[in-house]
């Protein structure tokens, strides 16, 4: 079994309390941090660490701090994103309901890091039960002086708010979650400037995802190069990984980087292998924007090399044949799963998702949407998929904010790889109705 | 001052100044088409993504291409920066693809808008449109709906630039209308039923950049084109009394704000020219206003396309 | 396509209970003076649970508490899809439709509450218990079929287990 840095204690009973999860070694980091290091000694430790932002973008956590702009009697904030709404990951819903203190300890450790004295959890609205077992959380650490004034006699003062948001997947994006969090709509900003230096209410503000604010309490607790020994190449620690789809055990796994995509699907530890027998068909291995491999590029890379779970080689190959690790939203298509009907049901999401502020974003992903749900229901024309690709290129790169991009990647890819399904799907009609493709060839079956 | 490349022609320019208004400092073709940006009114800009541009170096000290097109209204310059804008394929192309999104859901009904031949669309469409549409499905379409008893919003023209609600913010004290909803059903609307009542809410006609925002008093009276713009002042004392009288005639049809050739409001005495709701919709009648003489109106636009860019010009009175 | 929402008419702002108020001032009191509008999604949603959902009259009075605009309290609640703004049914059952879901059978689960219930999503049934809508990815992927329903989530649903469900809730709202 691999180590577990975040999720060791996750199954003892009560941890959930102040004073089981204290019990267990709770809120050392900010004990070790607050009465012998540095805010910048924090912060060198994080960097050393490797630690790369868990959210999806993989953005050096260490070097996104030291980007904080601190000007003279400005305050500073530091954010969580519990926006958690990525389809396929539902992995900080499960740290903070099992180990909201957890959540909590790195948010103290953090924003003494960075010098913020008012900090934020924003927490998506439809985990209202999470945001209360938070908000419990937050007491009992104000309780026993781990908020408030003066923690544990440092001088160092922190208040630390949970609110939620409302239904709106786009409040993920760093800014637009910053928008939110004033109260308004969840229009990501024109960027520059960067949160780094105008954030929440124009104060610098850093923006992290639970898991990497997590990570920060290992980090202190064992140096950051104790963890950087952890994974492979610049995929250093552990990471959760939230598997779903047609897996015999989905669920939620804290795994070292570096572990085998195999080991991951197939092994006892893990998801045990595909649902009910049958054959893997395809997996998105980050959450639903990055690209869908078909199975013979899910555990071997283009060049035959075993596909690892990190975030080099999940991308190995660029978007021709490989990935990315993403959110870690690992979804399984087993044989009977329809990719064209899945392609339209995340295009429907972004569509949906789309803030609208953007033309290309706006208009490209409900276009998109409308052109796929064609093709699914028997009446599009080989001459849609052209148009698909081509709606996707002006899309891409183009929005003012990622969501562009997360909503053209994944139908780019899957027509990319199943072109042959989507053209069956035009050909034969009804066929289609009434039945799956099935596994496409590989291109050396072919 | 820093030096700043686009499309070959240099400039120099103020620190912080956009690449968009470097463009239009020096003007000409190299100026890209803006739909939200307007400079008249802070924090408009970056959502229509027309004004996209190539970034082949990003400055001196640092001559990286920048990967992705960038808003060149919201995007500052640099010492040594080299823009592409109407010499870069891939602009045009992208352009190209933002007009079509633009107008996959346009009802294209240029013939009954009011809108029509000061229309910025109507020139993007001209310039980066295809002839033909790509989009097979039913269009999105919304009731007309009355905002103010002088102000018809077409929600169906709408290309969510965002301006009319800045103009909102910012000249008036009170607003009642904003962007409701999301994605492709996001909309301009008051959400209840509520009229727009301020003395400078006309100027959400004027900064609207389609015909989505109409003058009532305007409406179906004649097409602009075969009006004859007259530069007017009068003495009133809610705003610069600046404006520009479209006439017929001896009749006044219509009364705007002076624009300039970017479609925006001039600033006069260091002033944004705004124009109140009584200028513009209440002095019909040529008693009111001293009239300065014709108006120079921009090459783009189809109202210069005919006799007004004449010699005409010089002595109105010949055109009638 | 047409437009979802029509000019609804104003109406006069609403009073809430006490224990709202009570909420509503504690959560404004979390952050920064001048900042209450920070505070606007969680009141929406206290709004929506003293009430079901989210009517004209209470998002003006929401303005007033926060001192601002009506405008911008309709701008903030048809952005975010939580907010029911037209009235719903005693239970508002809100099955995810998205991706994984769909892997493990959601469209099955969301055909048979429309049969079970003899209506469409989107609608009400006609003794007021309960409106069926879809959602999109509610953070539970590994966990499906699921749905959400007063901030419960249900997961690893079956038609047994919907059926057990839509029983329990009848209880729970005829006593």
């Amino acid at each position: 079994m691999a180590k577990k840095l975040l999720l060791e204690h996750a199954d003892v009973p009560g941890i959930a309390s102040y004073e089981v999860y204290r019990k267990h070694g709770g809120y050392a980091s900010v004990e070790k941090a607050l009465k012998s290091m540095s805010p910048d000694e924090v912060v060198e430790e994080v960097k050393k660490s490797g630690l790369r932002g868990r959210g999806g973008a993989g953005f050096p956590t260490g070097m996104k701090w030291s980007f904080l702009a601190k000007p003279e009697g400005v305050e500073r904030h530091l954010v969580c994103n519990a926006d958690e709404s990525e389809p396929g990951t539902f992995k900080d819903r499960y740290l903070m309901e099992k180990l909201p203190h957890l959540l909590i300890e790195g948010m103290i450790t953090s924003s003494y890091a960075l010098g913020a004295r008012r900090s934020y959890i924003y927490i998506r609205g439809e985990f209202m039960y999470v945001l209360q077992i938070l908000e419990k959380a937050i007491a009992e650490a104000y309780a026993n002086g781990m908020l408030g004034k003066n923690i544990l006699g440092s001088g160092y003062d922190l208040d630390l708010v949970v609110t939620p948001g409302g239904g709106a997947y786009i409040c993920g994006e760093e800014t637009a979650l910053l928008e939110s969090l004033e109260g308004k709509r969840g229009n990501p900003r024109m960027k520059p400037p960067f949160p780094a230096v105008k954030g929440l209410w124009g104060n610098p503000t850093v923006v992290n995802n639970v898991e990497s604010i997590a990570a920060v309490v290992p980090i202190v607790n064992h140096g950051g190069e104790a963890y950087a020994t952890i994974g492979i190449e610049r995929s250093t620690g552990t990471k959760l990984i939230s598997a779903s789809g047609n897996l015999v055990r989905p669920g939620v796994y804290e795994i070292e980087l570096g572990l085998s995509v195999e080991e991951f699907i197939y092994g006892d530890d893990y998801c045990r292998g595909i649902a009910n027998g049958k054959k893997l068909k395809a997996c998105v291995p980050g959450g639903s924007s990055v690209p869908i491999l078909p199975h013979y590029l899910v555990t071997k890379t283009a060049n035959g090399d075993q596909r690892l779970m990190t975030y080099e080689s999940l991308a190995d190959g660029g978007f021709a044949t490989g990935s990315m690790l993403g959110s870690g939203g690992f979804i399984v298509f087993d044989e009977d799963q329809c990719i064209v009907r899945n392609t339209w049901n995340f295009a429907r999401f972004y569509a949906h998702e789309s803030c609208g502020q953007c033309s290309p974003c706006r208009e490209g992903t409900g276009w998109m949407e409308k052109v796929l749900y064609r093709l699914e229901h028997g009446t599009g024309t080989l001459e849609d998929i052209d148009l698909l690709e081509q709606i996707n290129k002006k899309i891409e790169g183009n929005t003012i904010c990622p969501l562009g991009d997360a909503a053209a990647w994944p139908v780019a890819a899957a027509i990319r790889h199943f072109r042959e399904e989507f053209e069956w799907h035009v050909k034969s009609p009804q066929e289609a109705q009434t039945r799956n493709y099935g596994l496409i060839q590989t291109p050396l079956e072919a | 001052m820093i030096k700043v490349t686009i499309d070959d022609v240099e400039i120099e320019v103020a620190p912080g100044t956009t690449i968009l208004n470097a463009a239009r400092q020096a003007g000409g073709d190299i100026v890209p088409p803006a739909m939200c940006y307007y400079s008249k009114l802070p924090g408009t800009g970056g959502k229509c993504r027309t004004c996209l541009v190539e970034v082949a170096a990003g400055s001196a000290a640092d001559p990286r291409p920048m990967p992705k097109l960038v808003a060149s209204c919201s995007t500052q310059v640099m010492d040594g920066m080299i823009v592409k804008n109407k010499t870069s394929e891939r602009v045009h192309e992208n352009r190209g693809g933002v007009v079509e999104f633009l107008l996959i859901n346009h009802p294209l009904d240029c013939p009954v808008c009011d809108q029509a031949g000061e229309c910025h669309l109507q020139d993007l469409g001209y310039e980066h449109g295809s002839a033909k549409t790509r989009f097979r499905e039913e269009r999105r379409t919304y009731a007309p709906i009355e905002i103010g008893n002088k102000i018809k919003l077409h929600m169906n023209r709408c290309i969510l630039c965002y301006r009319c609600v800045h103009v909102a913010n910012q000249l008036t004290d009170k607003r009642v209308h904003g962007v409701l909803h999301r994605g492709e059903h996001a909309e301009i609307s008051t959400y209840i039923e509520n009229a727009i009542e301020n003395d400078f809410s006309g100027n959400m006609i004027d900064v609207c950049p389609v015909g989505a925002l109409t003058d009532k008093t305007f409406r179906f009276k004649s097409r602009v084109w075969f009006l004859k713009p007259m530069e007017a002042e009068c003495a009133c004392e809610k705003c610069s009394g600046k404006a520009v009288l479209w006439m017929f005639g001896n009749e006044i049809y219509r009364v705007t704000a002076r624009k300039d050739k970017y479609g925006e409001v001039e600033t006069i005495d260091d002033k944004t020219a705004w124009i109140c709701n009584d200028c513009r919709f209440d002095k019909k009648d040529t008693i009111k206003w001293n009239i300065l003489g014709p108006r120079k109106i921009d090459r783009h636009s189809v109202i210069s396309q005919g006799k007004y860019a004449t010699k005409n010009d010089q002595n109105p009175q010949l055109l009638r | 396509m047409k437009a979802e929402h029509p000019q609804a008419v104003n109406e006069a702002p609403i009073d809430f209970s006490a224990h709202t108020m009570t909420e509503i001032q504690r959560v404004i009191d979390l952050f920064p003076a001048g900042k209450q509008k920070s505070a606007i999604l969680r009141i929406l949603h206290f709004v929506q649970e003293e009430f079901g959902w989210v009517s004209v009259g209470a998002m003006n009075r929401v303005a007033q508490i926060l001192d601002i605009q009506p405008i911008e309290v309709y701008e903030v609640a048809t952005f975010y899809t939580m907010f029911h703004l037209d009235p719903v049914g005693k239970n508002v059952l809100e099955v995810c439709r998205t991706g994984p879901c769909q892997l493990v059978g959601s469209d099955d689960i969301i055909s048979y509450i429309e049969q079970t219930l003899d209506i469409k999503v989107g609608e009400t049934s006609k003794d007021g218990m309960f409106t069926l809508k879809t959602v999109e990815c509610l953070g539970a992927c590994g966990y499906g079929p699921m749905l959400m329903c007063k901030y419960k989530f249900y997961e690893h649903l079956t038609k047994e287990k919907v059926n057990e469900l839509l029983d329990a809730m009848r209880d729970a709202s005829q006593s």
